[in-house]
């Protein structure tokens, strides 16, 4: 049982970190040469992608003109035949990472990535070490105070009943 | 004139504070019941207070006193009165008043009361209160002062406390006017709902504190503060519900929740809180989770001082405003003071918050409780790393970087499975001894119906594997909390010989904390099943259509019928509203009428949707403001976001189920408050 | 509220160790003083009148040069007063002051003595080219690449923003919001030009405070 409680939690940890990427919209991908990319494929790109000026703003919802010159650049790229990656690289190229909607993984940005799975996990490990020591430190005894929680409803609820009565003496 | 009586009112209040601060202190030291006294009298006196002050400044905004800088923020001639007296929480200067009147509020409706049994916890209250109550007074008086006027001197115009060397008063001939995106009603409550969340934990933390500090650590702080955490806990969720409705009614991006920084920084105490909320049970119960207790009030109060500071009703705050504003240090300077101080003390009472039974089993309800508490701490976590790294990269490399949706998502979805996976089993787990079979032998009833809710579901056309996952969890933790409700008045059924809905009317009636719970967990599942709707199957459209063409969108079709545009000179907006006629499948279902107000004191538009709301899902229509309108073509942009309403309906059941748990039991001699126990502990002053 | 008739041994009363408290205390006051340091910097966006402008490098649109290099580093200019000017193709106010820009520009270029760098913040290149196209600007431009250069200047640039640097490296002038005429440009550049320093440091006021009446 204590296997399953560690597996468990290692699991946990883990999900919290660098697993799985959620993918949502599913909306049309690259247009075909020579028609003009529909704002839907646009909005595909420009969903994923944030507004170099504007705080927290992604850039198929931002008003500003800016953005609307964004937008249109991301349709000349998709008209050009770029790919999905190429138009976010060239994002960054152009505004820097923070166009991105989560820190690139390089360098000092693992820290987003890698600080809160280690401190969960510190945070497990110090609770496991501390109700391990407590188990260790009681002596065993017959439980007096346990409810069978499979026993038949009627049981169970006349053993809770007394026992609110017990912890109202 | 005015605004200097309202001035000198608040530095008043400050300087009466303070006094009770001191005197409280003194009075503790010196034994003298008569100084303490004097303290909670003291305290009492800033309601009244503090209530002329915002009486002051509500009669400035109302009646357009434009000299003076914050009525010439927030307020304009052509706003209707109801909203200039809103305009108080309209900006930072008044949202810090309104606080602290808030707060004044509800530190005297708790010193109003009798304090025979717990007279040594009275001074520390009042410090703790007094003291939050003194910062926030000071953020007005030295930095953000609401009753700044503008005066002209060689310089240029500025807005001044004093009058400067060669002044002169400058009188706007009106104002800049509240931001549009402020005037909606979900906007108008929300500030408030939040603030009365934040304010109301201020309680049991000053208790907390007190507990601390006398080192009367048994569970009678918690008894105590137990309605107040309720009502601080149910008014901080409406408050977050209620701003993710304002979003998705104003903001014009067909969602509720952008894991922005403000946003979070109003999440993460509820999610302090919440934690706080089902571990305290652990004390009263079984004498454990003392240390955690502490620990969780805390960081709540910790978290309610960052995330007032960083929500204050400006929409436009995020962690750089928070940084540049020149109050920013101060609070920072204040948490980081409150921190060190509560863990000071709480590592010096360490020791007397020992628990009084153990865990036995690591299956056990208490043990349980404590995963909840670690699940609650783990996304905290998450959620304010994600938040400072920002500031932190920006520190260490010089480079922006922007922590998004997909990280929260990613890092969060699966702890909130994993807490209602609680959510489900919990109830059912017995305290004490416990092992995987008896557990088993408990969940494994309503499991099975829960199994097919995702083949149903899948079967309806909902074939997201994450969603179908959450939707089996949601069918779970119902399922559990029906059967064991169900179980437990078939009990008393047979137990008292009643019927069957009287045994449950009586057993809710006296367990009004636990069956108000399960109607909240219920709710909550309901709210999951709209977010994980809209989650996982928003699907979305944009174009630009002429008169009589249409888009199509999952089996819907929007045809753009007609537009018109005119002013209404008196609220000073200038209106464009479409008119879209919506069938689905062929079947012409009415019209809607997204629609773009602009509005000309503060240049700024507002994109109202269309909507067409059922409990299946909600279709939301867009005029987007940043292409030309007209009749030969109009851009929309249209969200089909299924199961959405679900969110709000849970919402509703939510506030039943709170007003059910907060409600007094029935039976006085079942009220948690034991007089008997505690007249053997003694009480320190007296 | 507890069962007297619990039977185990409650766990003996201790502390907390003193290597916990060691870490707790650690921890806490390392995260305080990281945040801290973090509001600091984000308390003075924008650099100060009087530092020295670290290296950068700029690279610029097709067609513009500096004594024949497409790509110049800023310490290159080192010597000479160097006046960088950030401006988008979206942005309003700066083409108000794009003409007298390039004429000053025009009247200095001759005695090279001064450097006039256009950088283009935030823009998409072809409406940059576009911009500077149409008002007939020759002096060298490039585009602020990945957000850097205006990262070392205002962590909050608006445009347009001049900044005038002096001949060793060191910042002199801030200029925030559009020039209103020739006269301005050159008041500002012409005494670092003898090495004394430029009248005014401008900083607008809050824009949300209304002007005398």
């Amino acid at each position: 049982m204590k296997r399953l409680f560690w597996i468990t939690a290692f699991l946990l940890v883990l999900s919290t970190s660098l697993i799985f990427t959620q993918d949502r919209l599913a909306v049309a991908t690259a247009s075909a040469q020579g028609s003009t990319p529909t704002d839907d494929e646009v909005n595909a790109i420009a969903k994923q992608l944030y507004c170099p000026v504007c705080e927290n703003t992604p850039l198929d919802v931002c008003p500003t003109q800016a953005c609307k010159e964004w937008r249109e650049e991301i349709r000349g790229m998709l008209a050009d035949g770029k790919s999905e990656a190429e138009i976010k690289q060239h994002f960054v190229d152009y505004y820097g990472a923070r166009v991105l909607a989560e820190p690139p993984r390089t360098g000092f940005n693992w820290l987003v990535y890698v600080v809160p799975p280690v401190a969960i996990a510190a945070g497990i490990f110090v609770l496991f070490r501390a109700l391990r020591a407590w188990s260790q430190a009681s002596t065993p005894e017959a439980g007096t105070d346990e409810v069978d929680a499979s026993s038949p409803p009627d049981d169970e609820y006349i053993a809770r009943m007394e026992e609110e009565l017990k912890k109202r003496n | 004139m005015l605004a200097d009586f309202g001035f000198g009112v608040l530095i008043v209040t400050f300087l009466v504070a303070l006094y009770s601060v001191i005197a409280a202190i003194l009075g503790e030291r010196k034994q003298s019941a008569q100084m303490v006294e004097s303290a909670r009298r003291a305290q009492l006196l800033t309601f009244p207070l503090l209530s002329l002050t915002a009486g002051v400044l509500i009669y400035l905004l109302v009646n357009n006193q434009f000299d003076v800088s914050f009525v010439y923020e927030v307020t304009s001639r052509s706003m209707p009165t109801y909203l200039k007296i809103t305009a108080w929480w309209g900006g930072q200067a008044g949202s810090l008043l309104f606080w602290a009147w808030l707060l004044s509020a509800f530190t005297s409706a708790v010193t109003l009361r009798k304090w025979e049994r717990d007279r040594e916890f009275l001074p520390w209250v009042i410090v703790v209160s007094s003291i939050t109550l003194a910062f926030f007074l000071s953020m007005n008086i030295f930095f953000e002062n609401p009753f700044a006027r503008f005066y002209q001197i060689a310089g240029g115009v500025d807005a001044y406390t004093f009058k400067p060397a060669g002044g002169v008063l400058v009188t706007p001939q009106d104002g800049n006017g509240l931001n549009p995106l402020l005037r909606h009603p979900g906007m108008i409550i929300h500030p408030p709902m939040l603030y009365l969340g934040f304010v109301s934990f201020v309680i049991p933390f000053a208790f907390a504190i007190a507990a601390l500090v006398t080192g009367r650590t048994d569970d009678r702080w918690t008894r105590l503060t137990r309605r107040w955490t309720l009502w601080a806990w149910l008014f901080l969720s409406l408050g977050l519900v209620l701003g993710g409705r304002w979003a998705y009614d104003v903001l014009g991006w067909g969602g509720y929740w952008g894991w922005d920084p403000v946003e979070i920084a109003a999440f993460m105490p509820w999610l302090a809180g919440t934690a706080f909320l089902h571990s305290v049970m652990i004390q009263e119960h079984k004498g454990l989770l003392k240390h955690w207790n502490m620990i969780l009030i805390m960081l709540t109060y910790a978290l309610v001082i960052f995330g007032t500071f960083l929500t204050r009703s400006g929409v436009l705050s995020s962690v750089h405003a928070f940084a540049q504003s020149a109050i920013g240090p101060m609070f920072f300077g204040f948490i980081g003071a409150t921190f060190i101080t509560s863990v000071a003390l709480l590592i010096w009472r360490w020791p007397e918050l020992q628990s009084e039974t153990e865990m036995k089993s690591m299956l056990s309800r208490e043990a349980f409780f404590l995963l909840n508490n670690l699940l609650f701490l783990s996304v905290l976590v998450v959620c304010f790393w994600g938040v400072i790294f920002p500031l932190v990269s920006e520190l260490f490399t010089g480079q922006k970087v922007t922590v998004g949706p997909p990280f929260y998502e990613r890092a969060n979805g699966p702890l909130f499975g994993a807490m209602m996976a609680l959510m489900g089993i919990a109830p059912l787990s017995a305290w004490g001894k416990s092992t995987i079979t008896t557990l088993g032998r408990a969940i494994w009833k309503p499991t099975i119906p829960a199994l097919f809710v995702p083949v149903l579901a899948y079967l309806a056309g909902y074939k997201q594997p994450v969603a179908l996952v959450g939707f089996f969890l949601v069918a779970f933790v119902i399922f559990v909390t029906l059967y064991d409700t169900f179980r437990s008045a078939r009990a008393r059924q047979r137990a008292q010989k009643e019927d069957f809905f009287t045994a449950l009317a009586r057993l809710a009636g006296r367990n009004r904390r636990r069956y108000g719970g399960y109607i909240i967990h219920i709710s909550m599942m309901l709210m999951a099943i709209g977010i994980l709707g809209i989650e996982a199957f928003q699907t979305e459209t944009q174009g630009t259509i002429a008169q009589g063409q249409a888009l199509q969108l999952d089996g819907y079709t929007i045809q753009y019928n007609e537009v018109a545009s005119w002013d209404d000179p008196g609220a000073g907006v200038n209106y464009t509203r479409a008119v879209v006629d919506v069938s689905k499948d062929g079947k012409y279902l009415g019209q809607l009428y997204p629609r773009i107000d602009f509005y000309f004191d503060s240049q700024q538009t507002m994109t109202i949707p269309g909507l067409r709301s059922t409990l299946q899902d909600d279709l939301y229509i867009l005029l987007v403001d940043w292409q030309p309108v007209s009749a030969g073509g109009a851009t929309f942009k249209v969200y089909h976001n299924p199961l959405v309403n679900w969110l709000w309906v849970g919402a509703l059941i939510f506030i039943t189920g709170m007003l059910f748990a907060a409600w007094p039991d029935k039976d006085p001699s079942l009220r948690p408050v034991r007089a008997s126990k505690h007249a053997v502990e003694p009480s320190a002053a007296d | 509220m507890t069962d007297e008739q619990t039977t185990t041994t409650p766990a003996p009363k201790r502390g907390v160790r003193l290597s916990t408290q060691i870490i707790i205390w650690v921890v806490l006051m390392a995260l305080l003083v990281l945040i801290g340091l973090g509001l600091k910097k984000a308390q003075n966006p924008i650099i100060s009148v009087g530092s020295e402008i670290p290296d950068f490098p700029l690279t610029m649109f097709e067609g513009y040069s500096y004594q024949g290099a497409s790509e110049i580093n800023f310490s290159d200019l080192r010597g000479k007063v160097v006046v960088i000017n950030f401006w988008a193709s979206w942005c309003k106010p700066c083409e108000q002051e794009a003409a007298e820009l390039e004429q000053a520009w025009r009247s200095y270029e001759e005695a090279g003595e001064v450097v006039f760098l256009g950088v283009a913040w935030t823009d998409t290149p072809n409406n940059s080219k576009e911009y500077l196209k149409r008002f007939d600007i020759t002096y060298p431009n490039g585009p602020d690449l990945g957000s850097r250069i205006s990262a070392i200047f205002n962590r909050n640039l608006g445009v347009p923003e001049t900044y005038f640097i002096d001949r060793d490296g060191v910042l002199r002038l801030i200029k925030i919001g559009p020039f209103t005429s020739l006269q301005e440009i050159q008041a500002s550049i012409d005494p670092l030009l003898t090495g004394t320093v430029p009248v005014g440091n401008n900083i607008p006021i809050a824009d949300n405070i209304p002007t005398g009446e």
